[in-house]
């Protein structure tokens, strides 16, 4: 069923316009000269408009459609040695100047406490550039009835083949980002990103149970293009259990098969606790990728920076020193990136105006670099930044941001199907369930979507209660095999939350399906009342 | 733009409902001005200051509704948040659940901000982690902690006649100290409404004691103990468990409060007796504003938990108006009741068992449970014959705040918590819980 009421297209009016680079330019130097004038010795400034749209659904309703824009001047400084930050909202050349005053003024309040000198890596000024997210729609020229349609669709499919309840959501971000600085750059930037989260519920009422299945799709950098869902971007998973998409997506066969999928899991064998071989899906993948190997190698925290808030790392300076530092199974490669086409952390500068780039952090399973800022490449002998420094509005202060951090594809031509067969007692796991790891990234579980047993390499059937458990180190040094790059995709995060303030960022994780021999799996089903 | 009083706030909402002829429009306006501080490594590495205010427009032609929002208010953006939001709601399809916005309600003020709170400077801010700073420094010690005080106001309209304003100011501190050798973690957190609650050198001697006693932790083996959990322990456990009150998830099938066979289990015993629960938004040590933004109804002082039994659940206007239940705004905050005793006191009380004083990284494992995983963190100690005997590794658990809150065995007095992930404030005692699940050992200090 379509939704039966709209008119025409949203007015695009002022969405469509951005803000004039050469206003923006003004402004950025009424900011720099101010904060110059202050005493700073450097100075940048970021003039965002952030423009998102939420679309929320219920069943067969539309519950909420929301605009939100928010416009202003972020500036921060270094003066007497130390760092100072402002914002404000008054995109004026007397508030940004002010703002870049209360910049310096902070900077002062905490030079007194300052003990370690900042060293910031050179950066060549690129002068005026843009650059703009690569796509062929754009979110905000789609009519809202094209969408509103889409979701409703989708949880109609899904509520046809099983669920008792269906929710979709649409989350499109533009952020229209201008970053100028001291060291002569002045670029123009226009980023885009969409998110579309499902979950259908299926309720037996009869017995008091309901399960959940969840979106197997990933948020993406890229256009409305995402939704084409073209028949040579589609994969069946090993043993054809299910759909999987690449660079574009079928949403309404996906909340298809969630719908189904859910109610299968109401009659699903309960797993036996044990060690099993995983047969890991890169849409399961791509989370424990970003929890065990994305936030240890984040060099803000192996310094401490996040001691207070997210944690430190196991994956300490003195292990790296070593050069034989064994992170994981010679198979593991893993590369980080902010250049990969379609990837949620693609940009052509980072927030601190440093190309974007793409370096190795895992190396035939030896840790072999960190991801870094301006201020921190110094610490690992680097003479230049990774281009890892992020802040998610112009209120925000930026700091070092994950990069995509992927696992390279095996060398060896291998298929999911020809995975499983090489396992005699494995489970595979599908899609994003529930996470959690410790401050220094140790010991993690999780749990996926969907899952299946596999026995004397053949998928037998469905399980439920199934979650992981495992220490980092050891489950990347469990790693026995990697599918090869026909399998490769990636899945990502839209909304990682790191720093204090939080902040949140959106990065991607590529993979191919991996299998990791012996790991604890336990049963979390339990009685309660 | 400043912090804005009570007229200049009810002149933007008036502008903004007159520059619309929907059938209703609904307008929210928050301003804020945030100081912080963030250290690490015994140094200052960020801090800042924030303005921004943010205007949402919501408006509605018969059930169709649009919102969008703004953060500039000259009379150009104003016009144009408002035809945004027209044409949003023109162009959405109808909703069926959609309700028309309250009328005029009566708001009864809370104490939620303190002048004092709202004069913190940049020097105030460099002050309070100078303390933690030298402190650690002295005594060989590594701190990292964070800063932050906001002043704001939050204003609600409709054109329906309701009209609410009212200034906060809220403050948080938190703070952990490492042992030079990594060796060792300690961690404090204060919040408070009132700066002249807060005292930056007793919670940093908090952490510094906690980083110093934790040090050569052994390893126990995970299973089911006795443990005692400091409110920073249960405080994410708790919020998770409320935000499963919702009464339509439990009246569809989908929640840990669904009957077998349909309806809720509201009124039933699922905790041990000693467990009373209720939110309040006038309790002094945890002010909240006094109307829930979401539905505009005023809050109430409502038992969540008494007794032992579900006492009231958390109704959409229409799910309340679908059940037939009076809707009341949602809570904002949760208070639990407890007793005089000190959390010394409950340790002097065990023969054998864990001491949490921080649990980190929650996130629900199931649903049909309340099933969460997460650690413990910046100190877990072993107790024995009523002392602590020595610092223990870190444990991942995995439990239900429904068991935890059924195995209470000892209770103590409540102390004023922010939740992590959580968006209450909190005011939670210390408990004595039998059995609490550990299923593994994590390496993490």
């Amino acid at each position: 069923m379509l939704v039966p009421v709209f008119g025409n297209a949203i007015a695009a009016e002022e969405l469509m316009n951005p803000v004039a680079p050469a206003f923006k330019k003004s402004l950025a130097d009424a900011a720099l000269n101010s904060a110059t004038k202050a005493g700073a010795s450097y100075c940048d400034v970021r003039i965002g408009r952030y423009l998102n749209q939420f679309i929320t659904t219920r069943n067969l309703n539309v519950e909420n459609i929301v605009n939100t824009e928010s416009s202003g001047v972020g500036v921060r400084v270094i003066a007497n040695g130390a760092y100072g930050f402002a914002s404000t909202n008054d995109m004026s050349p007397d508030g940004v100047a002010n703002a870049a005053r209360q910049a310096v003024a902070i900077a002062r309040a905490n030079a007194r406490l300052q003990t370690e000198p900042l060293h910031m890596a050179p950066v060549q000024g690129v002068g005026e550039v843009s650059w703009a997210t690569p796509y062929t729609r754009d979110w905000r020229t789609v009519p809202i009835k094209e969408k509103a349609d889409m979701l409703i669709a989708a949880n109609k499919a899904g509520l046809d083949a099983g669920a008792s309840f269906m929710e979709s959501r649409l989350f499109q971000v533009n952020q229209q980002k201008y970053f100028a600085s001291t060291d002569g750059s002045y670029i123009d930037q226009d980023i885009h990103r969409l998110w579309a989260p499902l979950t259908a519920t299926a309720v037996d009422k009869a017995t008091n149970k309901f399960r959940t299945r969840d979106s197997l799709a990933a948020p993406v950098g890229m256009g409305f293009e995402y939704f084409d869902a073209r028949p040579e971007h589609k994969v069946q998973a090993a043993g054809g259990v299910t759909t999987l998409y690449t660079r574009s997506y079928d949403l309404i066969e996906d909340a298809r098969a969630a719908g189904r999928q859910a109610r299968e899991k109401l009659g699903a064998k309960s797993v036996e606790p044990g060690k099993y071989d995983l047969v890991l899906s890169p849409e399961h993948l791509f989370l424990t990728i970003h929890e065990s190997v994305g936030h240890p190698t984040e060099l803000d925290r192996v310094l401490g920076y996040e001691a207070n808030y997210a944690g430190t790392s196991f994956a300490s300076l003195d292990k790296w020193r070593t050069r034989k530092f064994k992170f994981g199974s010679e198979r593991v490669n893993f590369i980080a990136d902010k250049t990969t086409p379609g990837s949620l952390g693609a940009v052509g500068y980072d927030d601190e105006g440093v190309p974007a780039k793409r370096w190795d952090i895992i190396k035939d399973g030896i840790l072999v670099n960190y991801q870094a800022t301006r201020d921190q490449a110094h610490i690992i002998g680097e003479k230049e930044s990774h281009g890892c420094s992020y802040a998610d509005s112009w209120s925000s202060v930026q700091f070092q941001r994950m990069p995509n951090v992927s696992l390279a594809a095996g060398k060896e031509r291998l298929t999911p199907d020809e995975m499983v067969k090489d396992v005699k007692k494995g489970i595979y796991i599908l899609g994003r369930g529930s996470y959690s790891i410790d401050q220094q990234r140790y010991n993690f579980q999780f749990g996926g979507q969907l899952y299946f047993e596999i026995k004397n390499g053949k998928i037998t059937g469905p399980l439920e209660d199934v979650a992981y458990q495992s220490n980092t180190q050891e489950f990347w040094n469990a790693c026995s095999a990697i599918c090869d790059e026909r399998d490769w995709r990636m899945g990502g995060s839209f909304f990682d939350g790191k720093g204090q303030p939080s902040q949140v960022s959106a990065v991607s994780h590529g993979s191919s399906t991996t299998r990791f021999n012996g790991v604890n799996v336990i049963n979390t089903a339990r009685k309660i009342g | 733009m400043k912090i804005l009083n009570q007229e200049e706030t009810r002149r933007i909402c008036e502008r903004v409902m007159a520059l619309t002829k929907a059938d209703q429009c609904i307008v929210k306006l928050n301003g804020n001005r945030t100081g912080n501080i963030r250290y690490a490594r015994n140094n200052v590495s960020t801090a800042g200051l924030l303005e921004d205010t943010q205007l949402s427009v919501s408006v509605a032609y018969g059930k169709r509704q649009g919102t969008a929002t703004i953060n500039e208010f000259d009379d150009k953006s104003l016009e144009k948040v408002v035809r945004r939001a027209e044409d949003l709601a023109r162009l959405a399809p109808e909703n069926p659940e959609f309700v028309p916005a309250v009328g005029k309600q009566m708001y009864k003020p809370s104490e939620t901000y303190s002048k004092k709170t709202a004069a913190i400077d940049p020097e105030f801010r460099a002050q309070a982690a100078a303390y933690s700073i030298e402190a650690s420094r002295k005594s060989k010690l590594v701190c990292a902690g964070f800063f932050t005080d906001r002043t704001s106001f939050t204003t609600i309209a409709n054109s329906n006649g309701v009209f609410g304003h009212q200034e906060e100011t809220t403050l948080d501190f938190t703070c952990t100290v490492r042992t030079e050798d990594g060796r060792g973690s300690g961690w404090v957190k204060r919040s408070a409404t009132d700066v002249s609650r807060f005292d930056a050198r007793e919670a940093s001697a908090v952490a510094i004691e906690k980083a110093l006693r934790s040090v050569d932790a052994k390893a126990l083996e995970p299973g089911r103990y006795t443990v005692i959990l400091e409110p920073a322990a249960t405080s994410d456990l708790i919020g998770f468990m409320l935000s499963g009150f919702n009464a339509r998830s439990a009246d569809e099938g989908r929640s840990f409060l669904s009957k077998k066979g349909g309806g809720n289990r509201l009124g039933e015993k699922l905790f041990d007796q000693q467990v009373n629960i209720w939110a309040d938004p006038w309790n002094p040590d945890v002010p909240v504003l006094p109307w829930d933004d979401n539905t505009m109804l005023p809050r109430e002082r409502t038992a969540l938990i008494k007794d032992g039994r579900v006492a009231a659940l958390d109704y959409s206007l229409y799910w309340a108006g679908k059940q037939g239940v009076r809707p009341i705004g949602g809570h904002g905050n949760m208070i639990m009741a407890g007793t005089s005793k000190s959390t010394a006191e409950l340790i002097a009380n065990t023969k054998k068992g864990v001491l949490v004083t921080r649990t980190w990284y929650i996130r629900l494992v199931d649903p049909q449970s309340v099933l969460l995983t997460g650690l413990t963190r910046d100190g877990t100690f072993y107790i024995e014959n009523g002392k602590i005997k020595h610092p223990i590794k870190n444990f991942r658990f995995n439990e239900s705040p429904v068991s935890m809150l059924n195995n209470i065995e000892e209770i103590g007095k409540p102390q004023v918590i922010a939740g992590d992930e959580v968006q209450y404030s909190m005011l939670i005692p210390p408990m004595k819980v039998r059995d609490f699940n550990f299923t593994s050992l994590s390496d993490a200090v």
